[in-house]
């Protein structure tokens, strides 16, 4: 093994351009924001025209399918990738980026055929957070249960 | 109406900003910050304060997968004391149902449909 020489890596870090974090930085925020308003403009439509049929959750639930669908048509075309190469967590922390983490190694790997390759690596990176969303809520609730009181 | 806007714009950037961050400082893989984002998402949820940010930044809290981590806390919460131990179980799944079954059957559609580029 190479290990990489740690006076190089210092030196890397200080050549490195301190801006470089301030525009990603930058990006990350713009991006990030806009996926935000864009979710907010679905929520604000949804509601004028079925608010009155539907509960405000239903309505979320909606908004967050929306934005799925879109983003994975998106990551069908291409489209998401170059998003995320510009953006970084602009794309990755926005429910869009779970949509995309689920598309994206899906379509990657289907050449490796329709079971093995596309549906088993739909998980690669969703499947954390899919298991530890599902154990938190599951651990949440048991602590519900021991402390009912100061929930209800 | 553009003031809320401004307020979704600011909390949904905020969130994204300090992913970055968390990436440039710790270079933390995407599926790390997605579940770290969705545990904080979790905790602030639980402990009562994710209600007021939701409040305040609207789809900016919600949207960011810090929210799809509320929801499923909120989802814990309610079904436990409507339903005990079964809704400890049941109620944060049932809350995010119809983000994670529309996830997987959209990408296994798009995924057969797309051709897969190599890279």
């Amino acid at each position: 093994m190479n290990e990489p020489n740690k006076e190089y890596l210092e030196l890397v870090k200080k050549k490195m351009p301190k801006s470089h974090h301030l525009k990603t930085m930058f990006r990350a925020f713009w991006v990030g924001g806009l996926i935000c308003c864009i979710g907010q403009g679905f929520n604000d439509l949804y509601t004028h025209f079925l608010g009155s049929k539907m509960p405000e959750e239903d309505i979320s639930t909606l908004v967050t399918l929306t934005l799925i669908t879109i983003t994975v048509c998106l990551t069908g075309l291409g489209i998401y990738d170059k998003i995320g190469a510009y953006a970084g967590a602009g794309s990755i922390v926005p429910i869009t980026g779970f949509a995309n983490s689920v598309a994206s190694p899906a379509i990657e790997h289907k050449r490796e055929g329709v079971v093995l390759g596309l549906c088993s690596n739909m998980f690669s990176v969703a499947g954390p957070v899919i298991v530890f969303g599902i154990t938190s809520s599951i651990v949440v609730g048991i602590i519900v249960l021991i402390f009912k009181g100061a929930f209800v | 109406m553009i003031v809320d806007y401004l307020k979704v714009f600011l909390v949904g950037g905020i969130i994204c900003l300090i992913g970055q961050v968390l990436i440039n400082t710790t270079k933390m893989t995407s599926a790390r910050i997605l579940v770290g984002f969705l545990l904080t998402g979790v905790l602030l949820e639980t402990v009562g304060v994710y209600k007021y940010i939701r409040e305040w930044g609207q789809a900016g809290a919600t949207v960011p997968i810090m929210g799809f981590g509320s929801n499923l806390a909120k989802g814990a919460i309610k079904g436990t004391i409507e339903n005990g131990l079964l809704g400890a179980i049941t109620g944060g799944i049932e809350a995010v149902a119809g983000g994670i079954a529309g996830v997987i059957f959209i990408s296994f559609i798009v995924g057969l449909i797309s051709s897969s580029k190599t890279k």
